[in-house]
């Protein structure tokens, strides 16, 4: 491969779907010819640098800021005050009931703070490092108020925060089979299985984690000329539009916004966010363009974060382990604020709590709950994770308690193959799914019998090393969403998705697409569905995104939507340009449409050798010379689609460990995934989403959580200390397909954005509860640190069980003794 | 102000710059090197890694007043004559980079380990990229892309065999 990419002279027309095609994308961030947001650089740019709050809860009663405005190439310093009629807040596009209790957002803090890294001062200054220099010499004096930290106290009301609102009950949720009309009565069922059956229940903990994207968030707002342009290092552009419009106040149509090279989402960029609104109403002051780039631990504490639930999960099984309800109820830490998503995220949850097993009777009961933390939102799958853990956990358990085998005691319960279409016990209509399929070929790539076996004689033989054998079958729902579902949820917004597609007279097609890559790799996958459609190579095709000035409409990428819902748009405007191609080529060849056939690019004659290529007809339409009567000399089309049901990839996920139990050293052996995502349009894209997501999921098991301090500090708000895992912690993986096409789209895609980390979560912890189930352990709260494991191990000698929670405390890089040792010299 | 020349992708270039500006900032900033990207403010994240003198650095943690007289390679300055640099085409061959924002710390912290280790292990590749975050690949495809440039087979060394 060369720098600038040839086309290989003799390239044929393959089929593109299917076809592990190298990305386009690389050439340029291979190279380092990158637009990312920070690179930006205009004429007469100022800097911004925030000043904010080190306390979890505090009245602001003064803010001092005569000395930084003196300070040197300072050109504005903005309060709450300077801002509050003109702000507005941010916004929730989901209140979860028609009741719930939402503070208002403002981006910069008036008179009271509610987390800290809440910003409460901002510095418009010539360079980044003058603002930051004078950013330090604005003083803050604060009254600390008592803080909402910890969310089972929070849930109580024990310590408001926001004291205005007189609670800290957001809103309650429930779904419940017996009044939805989709299945029984869970109570009963729990009842009858007291008497007769067997009933498990399990608290679990999901941590609070950091999506810790690695382009740090950064916003470039030009307020000259006509319209006013937002660079911004987002995931959701068109979304960001709609808001600067709606809560600034200023005409949507006087807003660009752009999404240049994004450098990872994972939900995090999701956010319509204060850094964004106070940098466009900073550049509107100064009327020159003004820029803003977060440093990483700002980003790790004021960006949103993730998760963040404790949930007790109930089943009720007969005797032989067939499953007869499930219960769930849950508390949801939704941080200082109501995020864009916010209470939603939980919600999402609800729908395959119950996953791949018919559950006649299922109750979901949901409180979300404000605290004095940072905000949180979608994070890697959002909300999905949080219930496959759930269930996935819990089917471990019941196994347990039945001493069966977890894979027989879910093969007993999950819905055969046969029985597809099904719809579930939350209403939901799984289209399509083969659990058997998957299983039995990732039982055969894992080895799992011989496993098991060693497992046995390792158990016997009371080896300090333990094997540990997790399973996860899990299913997620994909393709936000339908707007008639998410209406019927009160959300804001619905969910379809918009693409066009452009025949250039050259025969070259540009496609436009509403779905906003960060990493995924649309421009590649795009580019092979339209040449697959239409007829054209690969490279002729050009995919243009995440400007709303090229691509007009679009609901933005999220929730594993891009291909299932844009990727479904996308195929209807090709369609309609094949379509309006038509009678132009029968005209130009002098024949009855009916008689043409379009194959492979061409529009042929039936029974002839007559025809024209795709590229003909699209240079005769751009001459216009001779077209038929009344024909608009135009082959462009657009779709936009609304899904009518959501997708349900699914999978087979196996992990082994090996855990010392002398010291709680835990060592990832092998993890194999099968997962049923449907058609594959690029298996190398693919398997990269699921090794990526895969170490997601794992680094939830067994390495990352935000931990606060007693006052409300988040003390992991660095590299340092939060643990997103290296190359070296990390192994290869073992991964396969089986093919179940969706059946709610024309390609029979299901979405793969989130599965690895939806799964690999309850496969790990799985796996290391399995490995301590000789010495009595039933859980280990998350994330499985060795310390956590070592505990576990040695409950019975009076440690809590599960390993307990994390020290609120950082934990002393030094010992004391040392330092002192280190710092007098004595030592050296 | 300090003056300082230094030589950076072939090209020399002579600054006056404040004594505490970062190696990375200088890059980006004055000579537009923009392909060389901050992730982090702890030097843990390796996106900012440059070759100095033919040795990676993390150039966050480096003053620009530091490589006066030095020698500065970045990923821009990789490819020569249209060619790519082999470790580049490796990782486009192996879909070792997603989103693409650590990608130009990781190719050149990958050839700094090629040129002590020409023919590592998955072990010593994988020990080798510690000082370099990303977390969209999940390392499997990076490990494989070293593999390749190393011309050794790209297998995954779960003990049980191979990968993908």
């Amino acid at each position: 491969m060369t720098v600038t990419e040839d086309r290989p002279a003799d390239a044929g027309p393959p089929k593109e779907i299917g076809n592990s095609r190298r990305r386009k994308e690389d050439q340029r961030l291979i190279t380092g010819r990158t637009k990312w947001t920070d690179n930006i650089q205009l004429t007469g740019m100022l800097h911004i640098a925030m000043v904010r709050s080190p306390f979890a809860h505090a009245t602001i009663t003064r803010i001092d800021t005569t000395e930084a405005k003196a300070a040197p190439n300072v050109v504005l310093v903005l309060t709450g005050e300077d801002v509050k009629d003109e702000q507005g807040g941010l916004p929730n596009v989901w209140p979860i009931t028609p009741e719930q209790v939402t503070p208002n957002h403002p981006s910069i803090a008036v008179g009271r703070v509610a987390f800290a890294g809440e910003i409460v001062a901002v510095i418009v200054a010539r360079t980044a490092a003058e603002a930051r220099d004078a950013a330090e010499l604005i003083d803050v004096d604060y009254e600390e108020l008592p803080a909402a930290l910890d969310l089972r106290d929070s849930v109580e009301d024990k310590v408001l925060a926001h004291p205005d609102l007189g609670t800290n009950k957001s809103a309650f949720w429930q779904f419940d089979s017996a009044g939805a009309g989709t299945g029984g009565n869970v109570e009963e069922a729990i009842a009858e299985a007291e008497k007769n059956g067997v009933v498990v229940s399990r608290e679990f903990r999901q941590q609070r984690l950091i999506p810790a994207f690695m382009e740090p968030r950064s916003v470039v707002v030009d307020p000259t000329g006509e319209q006013m342009t937002v660079w911004s290092a987002t995931q959701v552009p068109h979304i960001l539009r709609f808001f600067v419009a709606a809560v600034l106040g200023i005409n949507e149509a006087k807003v660009r916004v752009i999404a240049p090279d994004v450098g990872g989402g994972f939900g995090g960029k999701l956010q319509i966010t204060p850094e964004e609104f106070i940098t466009i109403m900073a550049a509107r002051r100064v009327g020159k363009p003004v820029k803003y780039t977060e440093t990483r631990s700002e980003s790790l504490m004021a960006g949103h974060h993730g998760r963040d639930q404790w949930q007790t999960v109930t089943v009720a099984a007969t005797k032989d382990g067939t499953v007869t309800g499930l219960k769930v109820d849950l508390i949801a830490d939704l941080g200082a604020y109501v995020a864009l998503f916010g209470g939603g995220i939980p919600v999402l949850g609800a729908f395959i709590f119950n996953g791949i097993y018919k559950f006649p009777a299922y109750q979901f009961n949901c409180q979300t709950v404000l605290t004095n933390k940072t905000w949180t939102d979608a994070y890697r799958g959002a909300g999905r994770p949080e219930a496959t853990f759930g269930i996935e956990r819990i089917m471990d358990e019941l196994a347990d308690v039945l001493g069966m085998d977890p894979l027989e005691v879910r093969e007993q319960n999950w819905i055969k193959n046969d029985e597809f279409p099904f719809t579930t016990v939350t209403g939901m209509a799984y289209d399509s799914g083969d659990y058997e399929a998957a299983t039995a070929k990732a039982k055969e790539m894992f080895g799992y019998d011989e496993l098991r076996a060693e497992q046995k004689q390792r158990r016997e033989s009371k080896d300090t090393v333990q094997l540990g054998i997790g399973i996860s079958t899990f299913t997620e729902m994909c393709g936000l969403a339908p707007s008639r579902v998410l209406g019927s949820l009160d959300a804001g917004a619905g969910g379809w998705e918009h693409a066009s597609v452009r025949m250039l007279p050259t025969g070259k097609v540009e496609v436009v697409t509403g779905s906003s890559a960060h990493g995924q790799g649309h421009e590649t996958a795009w580019s092979q569905i339209v040449a697959d459609r239409l007829g054209v190579a690969f490279e002729d095709v050009e995919v243009l995104h995440g400007d709303t000035q090229i691509s007009p409409k679009g609901l933005d990428t999220y929730g594993s939507r891009s291909l299932v819902v844009g990727g479904e748009a996308l195929v209807r405007a090709a369609d309609k340009v094949i379509e309006k191609a038509k009678p132009i080529a029968a005209h130009l060849l002098e024949a009855s449409v009916d008689d043409l056939e379009f194959k492979e690019g061409r529009f042929g004659v039936k029974g002839t050798d007559k025809g024209l290529q795709m590229a003909e007809v699209a240079m005769a339409t751009f001459a216009a010379h001779n077209l038929p009567e009344g024909t608009e000399p135009s082959l462009d089309c657009d779709a936009t689609f609304d899904p009518v049901g959501f997708s349900f990839p699914h999978g087979t996920h196996l992990c082994a460990v090996d855990i010392d139990t002398e010291t709680g050293g835990l060592k990832m052996r092998k993890y194999v995934c099968v997962d049923d995502i449907g058609t594959i349009v690029n298996p190398l894209i693919v398997e990269g989403q699921v090794h990526g997501g895969l170490v997601q999921g794992i680094a939830q098991a067994l390495w990352e959580e935000a931990v606060y301090d007693d006052a409300g500090t988040l003390v992991s708000a660095s590299f340092v200390d939060y643990l997103v895992p290296t190359a070296a912690d990390t192994i290869s993986f073992q991964t396969g397909n089986t093919f179940s096409p969706s059946t709610t789209n024309t390609l029979g895609t299901k979405g793969v954005g989130e599965a690895g980390t939806i799964a690999s979560t309850p496969a790990v912890v799985n796996a290391v509860v399995d490995a301590l189930r000789p010495f009595g352990v039933n859980d280990v709260r998350m994330p499985c640190t060795p310390e956590r494991v070592y505990k576990a191990i040695h409950a019975q000698d009076g440690a809590e069980s599960g390993g307990g929670a994390t020290e609120g405390a950082a934990t002393p890089h030094f010992n004391e003794a040392d330092t002192a040792d280190r710092t007098d010299g004595s030592s050296l | 102000m300090t003056r300082i020349s230094v030589t950076v992708d072939g090209a020399s270039y002579s600054d006056d710059v404040e004594p505490r500006m970062l190696l990375v900032h200088y890059l980006r900033e004055r000579l537009g090197k923009t392909g060389t990207v901050v992730g982090c403010d702890t030097s843990n994240c390796g996106a900012c890694t440059v070759h100095l003198g033919g040795r990676s650095v993390k150039s966050c943690n480096v003053l620009a007043v530091q490589v006066d007289g030095q020698e500065v390679t970045t990923i821009e300055g990789l490819a020569h004559d249209g060619e790519l640099h082999p470790m580049q085409a490796a990782f486009h061959e192996c879909h070792a980079l997603q989103c693409g924002y650590c990608t130009p710390g990781m190719i050149m912290q990958a050839i700094d380990v090629l040129n002590d280790n020409p023919k590592p292990s998955e072990r010593e590749i994988r020990d080798g990229l510690e000082g370099n975050l990303c977390r969209c690949t999940g390392y499997h495809n990076i490990v494989r892309a070293v593999q390749t440039a190393s011309g050794q087979e790209p297998i995954a060394a779960t003990a049980e065999g191979n990968a993908s």
